[in-house]
């Protein structure tokens, strides 16, 4: 078959493919932190261990109470939707009429107590989580061989992806969400309970990431650390993308993750800097980032 | 006038009633023992130069301001404690002075936004009749509209809400002569429609012509009030207060 510069196609398309992945874990996690930004102007950064939240209630539904991927996927985020929430209401809240910074403390410290209880509990070591029945195994494309399980994670992520956009774009209740972001004061003099939307956007923000969390665990181990190791990159992946745009947020998560994957063939040893790079170079050139919006 | 002065009769009911209003934005104290009293169907103007208190008065009836004390009874219920969106849900449509069109939605959603608080609103058929500007820009961005159709459409997706209390902050302010005879229309035809409204306005020529009653302020503080009657009969003792 043909050859890329001395690059086996295999080699090409595999990371390609693992870049795809990469990055609809990306997407999927930056297009929570973005929706979740443009409407309560806090920077999550528990977003991570909550992600790890979901991949360790899918274990715990399968290791306590047998219930499946299937299960998982839709009642781990709901679960972390409703810790979300709990969070919101109960602390959260109280932080708004601060400054920003606050909110990126206290979920910094949300995390590391998160994070940290499952380390106690759990260990670094990792818990395996089996590939669902219905995609194990792979197939051969002839240029690359693709596991049905990682094609099942890009297709589920653009679509919910694709659907978020939908709803935040061109429905009803999303024209109430763009509003109250650029003036929720207003909006809540029109006769909408703007707080109790901001409670529901941090829910939904945070069930994407337990949503995300429940894909990662059959690919990943399930681990107290994994949130935190993934969550650098997607602030880069965010500041890049432009804070709280959802398109951007999404488009830059999959670019990214492929930028990565191609960096992995031609520069191996670049690969861990490559999101980081174009940061740096995204913030001096245009510090709105690529798709946002001067504030 | 005599129309005002029918509606000045004592029988026409109380809707809403401010007494002793303070009203404080962090530090700053921006109302001072504000009284003011406004009956069914009655548009009453608050006057007065920048900073007055005429913003804040409209602002602290909604909720919107940092902290008020006093009391805001609207309808026989006091509101003073109340949420914004609580009061909205009374039947208050509040207009603001940066008219607040959002940027992100476009014509047609910045419309159907405020969702419907009382039967008996405007349907958009009649909106687009009273603005007929609004209809063929209806998929424009809507801060890409005209100062004057941002007004219109400010003023229009108030009416579809079936609020029967408008609070309207300046419409008038930085629009051409046309635009404001346009606006001044559709505010008489509202008063027509037995709307009741409370108009914050610098302009009096714009006001005198639709008010039944007028209240200055300065400083945070009401300082007088006058029916049309009495401004017809001494238009002086207005100018003295805001100095044109």
């Amino acid at each position: 078959m043909f050859e890329l510069i001395g690059i086996p196609p295999q080699a090409l398309f595999g990371q390609l493919l693992l870049g795809l992945i990469n990055g609809s874990f990306y997407a999927l996690l930056s297009l929570g932190l973005a929706v979740i930004f443009g409407m309560l102007n806090v920077i999550n950064f528990a977003h991570g261990a909550l992600y790890m939240l979901g991949a360790f209630v899918a274990w715990f539904l399968l290791q306590y109470l047998g219930l499946g991927y299937w299960w998982a996927l839709v009642l781990s985020p709901v679960a972390v939707g409703a810790v979300g929430i709990v969070i919101e209401k109960t602390m959260l809240q109280r932080l708004y009429k601060l400054d920003h910074l606050y909110g990126l403390l206290f979920t910094f410290g949300l995390a590391l107590i998160l994070e940290g209880i499952f380390k106690h509990f759990y260990g670094v070591s990792g818990q395996s989580y089996t590939t669902p029945d219905l995609f194990k195994g792979g197939t051969n494309l002839g240029f690359m061989f693709l596991p049905y399980y990682r094609g099942w994670v890009v297709v589920l992520s653009i679509a919910v992806c694709a659907a978020t956009w939908y709803a935040i774009e061109k429905t009803r209740l999303g024209s109430y969400l763009r509003a109250a972001t650029e003036n929720p004061r207003l909006v809540q003099s029109f006769g909408i309970n703007v707080p109790v939307m901001i409670t529901l956007t941090y829910g939904f923000g945070v069930a994407l990431a337990g949503l995300a969390g429940v894909m990662a665990a059959p690919i990943y181990s399930v681990n107290p650390l994994m949130g935190s190791n993934l969550i650098i990159v997607v602030f880069a992946v965010v500041v890049i993308g432009g804070m709280g745009s959802i398109f951007g947020a999404v488009v830059s998560g999959y670019l990214l993750g492929l930028l990565e994957g191609l960096t992995k063939v031609f520069m191996p040893e670049a690969a861990n800097i490559v999101v980081f790079v174009i940061m740096v170079v995204v913030l001096l050139l245009r510090p709105a980032g690529l798709f946002g919006r001067e504030r | 006038m005599a129309d005002a002065a029918m509606q000045m009769a004592p029988a026409a009911e109380t809707r809403l009633q401010i007494a002793g209003l303070d009203a404080y934005y962090g530090e700053s104290h921006v109302l001072h023992g504000v009284d003011i009293e406004v009956r069914r169907g009655e548009v009453v103007a608050l006057l007065g130069r920048n900073g007055a208190g005429k913003t804040s008065t409209l602002r602290s009836i909604m909720g919107l301001v940092g902290r008020r004390t006093g009391s805001i009874r609207f309808d026989g219920s006091e509101t003073a404690n109340l949420q914004p969106h609580r009061i909205a849900r009374l039947g208050l449509g509040y207009v603001p002075e940066e008219r607040g069109i959002f940027a992100s939605l476009n014509v047609q959603e910045n419309l159907m936004l405020p969702p419907m608080i009382k039967a008996g609103g405007m349907s958009v058929a009649d909106i687009f009749a009273l603005f007929p500007n609004l209809k063929e820009r209806l998929y424009s961005p809507g801060t890409k509209l005209s100062g004057g159709e941002q007004q219109m459409l400010a003023i229009g997706r108030i009416l579809r809400t079936g609020a029967d209390f408008i609070l309207l902050d300046e419409p008038t302010e930085g629009l051409a002569p046309v635009i404001v005879q346009q606006i001044g229309q559709a505010v008489r035809r509202l008063k027509e429609g037995g709307l009741t409204m409370i108009l914050v306005e610098q302009s009096i020529h714009f006001v005198s012509t639709i008010a039944d009653r007028f209240y200055v302020m300065e400083d945070g503080h009401v300082v007088d009030h006058l029916t049309a009657a009495e401004l017809a009969a001494d238009r002086e003792r207005l100018v003295t207060y805001l100095g044109v």
